[in-house]
């Protein structure tokens, strides 16, 4: 396929281990491990799924939704959210936000192919 | 040249041997062995201030010129002392509770802290200490001189002025070395003290020496005495009754007024009961001072030759009868009343100055700012010095001009004149509730005028200052002006007419100002406080609100009393108004200690300016005002209660809000806390689980791989462990079930090992230490301990922004406790998260950095469990924390 | 022994106290009246002699020192006062 993902996570173990999956699956995969410059990496790898982390240095991965949202160019974009935290509170406001969809971490591997595949073939 | 080279060494030894001693005295009390410096004897000897080389050599002169009418000037300071009951004691007790530095600093505080007030009274006591500080140096010049006429082998006389220059230099020294060296002006000079001490006893040991020697050496007993009395030119008493009753007045105003008795006798006092012994005892030493001086008198107005300057018969008298030994004494005696008086009217002048013109004009020119940024300590000090030898070099000035002539001995009375004039404003601000601001300056400057007009300036004699004209005719030809016959009171001798005059003038225009004016506020309350001063009711607060910033009060009072004291003082504030760490409630009674306590430093208005300046706002409500109002006592009195209490409600309210806000704080943590626990929980199990499927479900990895994800997994497991140990360490020592392993080790090697285990080895901060003090034996759980240094030292290298960041950790040991600052240069903790910072999961902002925010929360509770506590410390330039343990921890508190 | 001697005996202290400290205010006026007797004495018919007057003035010094010494030994500055408020009431 060939399609470009870009994850944006800080625990570098995590961002090993999703590299690995989906390099493996034929993405390409590009990551950027904080906050403050999301936006302006999503902007220079103009990715076709990006894939965010809720708890980021620097900023929120909330606010970095809402800004993707906001930016024309990648309203349409699909965003997979990650999460640590797996109160019901967090995957609403995912929601709200315009998530395009939510997972909870620990998360299998298999999940997050299906999740991936399904959201940017759909 | 021979007894003049003999007179100077004695006279450097003498000056060395007073440097040795005020030094061992501070020496002796800086280490605390210094109990005997604080006796009733040396308090008493201290006063004897009093007698100066005007004393010393003058009252001979005195007597051979008027016979007993010189004893005038000791009976008035004898009946001040022996009615102590009435005056000194009230004095004393004012001086003390209120902190007081200076004469000047009495009566502007009393005034409502009015600080034209104090600059009026440090002028006139400029002015009328000045020439006597010359008088002092002439009298050493002099009594030189006369050694050097009968000294045949002398061809010329030693230069006058250059004997005076070097005096005036070597007390300068002297005062400044000994005088200014703490800034508290309560906190005594110790040195100083025990030096005039010992100068009190060598001059009354040189005149009764003296005095021994004139009536059994040289007039053949008493019996021969008496007849020479009788034989002399002052055999007849002959005093007139208006200046034997006036000048008793006028002394004993005096005794209470001079700037140099009261800091002796006020500011310096230790204990208010070595005034019981002072009461008897300096009248004594006065009665002594005296016994010998008629007699001396007579015999040298006998013995010396026609026009033999009579000032120095003390001193001509030996050294006529070649007795060299009983003249160095002699001389010894003069030197000791002169330098005693220039150090400790040198002290009280400068203190005057710098606390009433130099420090509200810094003050006003650096703003407000300067508090809490600048070094106003440093400032103070430098003032009072620069004070000192400005005081000492205008008295070396006044001699040179003067001319060192006749004019300066009879400045001694007329400088009593001038100093008087503070007693109605003293005694009404002691006595008399309704004395006023406006009555005490109105009269003060009127007497102040009266006493230049008619004594002062006429000193100079005709046509210095005033031109004859005026003396003849009076001011603008109006003959009721005459400086000498003010109203047309002609015939009276100057002096006399002088203080009826200026106290007549100076008394009426207080009482009819302070009748005719309205009080502030601020000073019918101070007016009550020293009036009452004796009732031991609760003084009502001075300060109302609580805007005030404690914080802000910490910086200011640590640039001011120095960061150690401060800090004591706010502790020990704060602990009794139970509240926990350094910063106490701004209430009024902790507002008014800290002011009282400020104004020991730099003097009642100053301190009150700089606290209102931060408080601001009115320092005293319209209740407050009620509450001293003499009237409706009774009832106000319940009405302050009230309204105390309402404050008390109000501060309570406050509290219970902060805790309510801290309740929420901590629950909005613990909601916080779970998906935080949550998270740190889930984020390493996210890798092992990933990266097991990947082991598992990937059939090609390489070996490398496999070996590199499989390490992956390991690592994350041990940060799980990790984690959960916090947990359960921190619930182990809250439950109090820790097993403490008590070991005996040294400060500096655990503070190396918390360093080195922190990480601080190649990173970019720096820790600054002081391996002399860590030079410490403890004994406690060591390892405990380290991990507590471990992790206030990982959190400034995590979190501090200083450029480039430097920790400094300072300890001090006081009373068997180990106090170890760790300050580092970043932004520091704000205000509101200080208060929480300990708490468990309080991670400062969203930042990542660190561990799941148990650290300092488990550092408290070790802390705690070691006996000692960690606590941060306000007020410093970046985040500081205080951690305090007893150097041994005691095994029965497990 | 008995409980009821106790007020007494304090009550008795507290008054003597009261009366030294009424003789505390009044020995500078006592001391500040004789001192001008000498002034009496200079009317007379026969000049006094400086010697006398001086005999007198050393004297009564001597004497006031020793009075004052008696009354500040048994007279305390700091907490007379307390005494005596309480002494007023008791």
């Amino acid at each position: 396929m060939g399609k470009k993902v870009l994850l944006i996570e800080d625990e570098p173990n995590i961002i090993e281990a999703v590299s690995f999956i989906l390099s493996r699956d034929g993405w390409d995969v590009k990551t950027h491990s904080n906050g403050h410059d999301a936006m302006e990496a999503v902007r220079l790898r103009e990715p076709d799924l990006i894939i965010l982390d809720v708890m980021l240095p620097g900023k929120s991965g909330f606010d970095i939704l809402a800004e993707i949202r906001v930016d024309a160019d990648f309203a349409a974009t699909p965003v997979l959210m990650l999460t640590a935290r797996g109160q019901t509170k967090d995957r609403e406001m995912a929601e709200r936000a315009g998530a395009s969809q939510y997972m909870t971490k620990p998360f299998s591997n298999a999940d997050v192919l299906a999740a991936v595949r399904d959201l940017v073939g759909a | 040249m021979a007894i003049l080279n003999v007179l100077i060494l004695v006279c450097v030894l003498y000056v060395v041997l007073l440097f040795v001693v005020a030094f061992g005295a501070d020496r002796a009390a800086a280490q605390g062995r210094g109990s005997w410096l604080a006796s009733p004897l040396v308090y008493t000897l201290s006063l004897s201030i009093y007698c100066t080389a005007w004393t010393f050599y003058g009252a001979v002169g005195f007597a051979a010129r008027s016979g007993l009418e010189f004893v005038t000037i000791y009976l008035g300071p004898t009946l001040v002392m022996i009615g102590w009951w009435w005056t000194l004691r009230r004095l004393v007790r004012v001086g003390r509770s209120q902190r007081i530095t200076s004469i000047a600093d009495l009566i502007s505080s009393r005034y409502g802290k009015s600080n034209l007030l104090a600059v009026l009274v440090t002028v006139l006591a400029v002015i009328g200490t000045t020439p006597y500080i010359a008088l002092q140096l002439q009298s050493v010049t002099l009594s030189f001189a006369a050694f050097a006429e009968t000294d045949l082998a002398a061809t010329t006389l030693p230069d006058m002025q250059s004997t005076a220059l070097w005096v005036a230099m070597g007390l300068a020294l002297f005062t400044i070395l000994f005088g200014t060296r703490n800034l508290d002006a309560n906190e005594r000079h110790h040195g100083v003290v025990m030096a005039i001490a010992m100068e009190a006893v060598v001059k009354l040991c040189a005149l009764l020496a003296v005095g021994v020697f004139v009536v059994w050496g040289l007039a053949d007993g008493i019996a021969g005495t008496l007849d020479r009395i009788e034989a002399s030119e002052i055999a007849r008493f002959e005093v007139s009754s208006a200046r034997w009753v006036g000048l008793t007045m006028l002394s004993g105003a005096a005794f209470l007024c001079l700037p140099r008795m009261f800091q002796v006798m006020v500011v310096e006092n230790e204990n208010e009961d070595h005034l019981r012994t002072a009461v008897w005892a300096f009248p004594a030493y006065l009665m002594l001072m005296s016994l010998f001086v008629i007699p001396i008198a007579a015999v040298g107005l006998d013995m010396m030759p026609e026009g033999a300057n009579p000032d120095l018969f003390v001193l001509t008298l030996p050294l006529m009868d070649g007795r060299d030994g009983l003249a160095i004494l002699s001389f010894l005696g003069g030197f000791s009343s002169a330098t005693s008086m220039v150090i400790v009217a040198a002290i009280a002048l400068s203190t005057m100055v710098s606390n009433h013109v130099v420090m509200p004009i810094w003050l006003h020119f650096s703003g407000g700012a300067a508090m809490v940024s600048g070094d106003v300590r440093n400032v103070a000090l430098l003032a009072r010095r620069l004070s000192i030898a400005g005081v000492v070099f205008l008295g070396y000035l006044y001699f040179r001009l003067s001319g060192g002539g006749t004019a300066l001995a009879a400045i001694g009375l007329i400088a009593f004149v001038g100093v008087a004039q503070f007693l109605p404003a003293l005694m009404g601000g002691l006595f008399w509730r309704g004395a006023t601001k406006t009555g005490a300056l109105l009269g003060l400057s009127l007497g102040a005028a009266v006493w230049l007009y008619c004594l002062f300036l006429p000193s100079f004699g005709p046509s210095l200052i005033l031109p004859q004209s005026v003396f003849d005719h009076g001011l603008w030809g109006l003959t009721w002006l005459r400086p000498y016959a003010l109203f047309g009171a002609e015939g009276m001798d100057p002096v006399v007419h002088a203080v009826m005059w200026s106290m007549l003038i100076n008394t009426s225009v207080f009482v009819a100002g302070s009748l005719l004016s309205f009080p502030q506020p601020l000073e019918r309350l101070q007016g009550a406080q020293f009036v009452n001063v004796f009732d031991h009711s609760g003084t009502p607060g001075g300060w109302t609100g609580g805007m005030a910033q404690s914080e802000d009060l910490l910086i200011m009072s640590q640039r001011i009393m120095g960061a150690r004291e401060a800090q004591a003082l706010f502790a020990a504030a704060a602990q009794r108004q139970g509240v926990a760490g350094y910063l106490p409630e701004p209430s009024p009674d902790f507002l008014q200690e800290l002011e009282r306590v400020l104004s020991g430093s730099v003097g009642a208005a100053t301190a009150h300016a700089m606290i209102s300046q931060i408080v601001g706002g009115a320092a005293v409500s319209v209740e407050d005002l009620m509450a001293v109002a003499d009237e409706t006592a009774q009832i106000m009195e319940y009405s302050s209660q009230l309204e105390a209490k309402s404050q008390e409600l109000a501060r309570t309210a406050r509290q219970l809000r902060e805790a309510n806000e801290k309740l929420t704080q901590i629950s909005v943590q613990k909601d916080g806390f779970l998906s935080q626990i949550s998270h740190e929980l889930r984020t390493p199990m996210t890798s092992i689980r990933a990266f097991s499927e990947i082991l598992r479900d990937t059939g090609d990895l390489s070996a490398q791989e496999q070996s590199k994800y499989a390490s992956i997994i390991h690592d994350e497991a041990v940060r799980l462990t990790r984690l959960l140990d916090d947990l359960l360490d921190l619930s182990v020592l809250e439950n109090g079930q820790v097993v403490l392993n008590t070991q005996t080790g040294r400060l500096d090697d655990l503070l190396d090992r918390a360093e080195r285990a922190a990480g601080v080895q190649g990173g970019a901060l720096r820790v600054v230490r002081d391996r002399l003090a860590e030079d410490v034996e403890l004994t406690s759980d060591l390892d405990r301990l380290a991990q507590v240094f471990i992790n206030l030292i990982a959190n400034a290298r995590k979190y501090c922004d200083g450029q480039p960041p430097v920790l400094t950790i300072r300890p001090t040991i006081t009373d068997g406790q180990l106090v170890l600052d760790f300050s580092d240069n970043g932004s520091g903790i704000p205000a509101k998260q200080q208060a929480v910072i300990f708490e468990k999961f309080s991670r400062i902002g969203e930042t990542k950095a660190g561990g799941a925010g148990l650290g300092l929360a488990i550092c408290r509770e070790i802390m705690a469990r070691l006996g000692g506590s960690v606590s941060y410390l306000p007020g410093q330039k970046g985040a500081a924390f205080r951690v305090s343990l007893p150097l041994e921890m005691r095994l029965a508190a497990q | 022994m008995n409980p009821e001697r106790g007020p007494v005996f304090l009550a008795r202290r507290t008054y003597r106290r009261r009366r030294l400290a009424d003789g505390a205010r009044l020995l500078p006026v006592l001391g500040g009246v004789l001192f001008c007797v000498p002034l009496l004495w200079k009317g007379g018919a026969r000049a006094l002699g400086t010697a006398e007057a001086m005999f007198y003035v050393f004297g009564l010094w001597a004497v006031l020192v020793a009075i004052s010494g008696v009354i500040s030994r048994h007279l305390r500055a700091s907490d007379i006062e307390e005494d005596l408020t309480d002494g007023e009431e008791g």
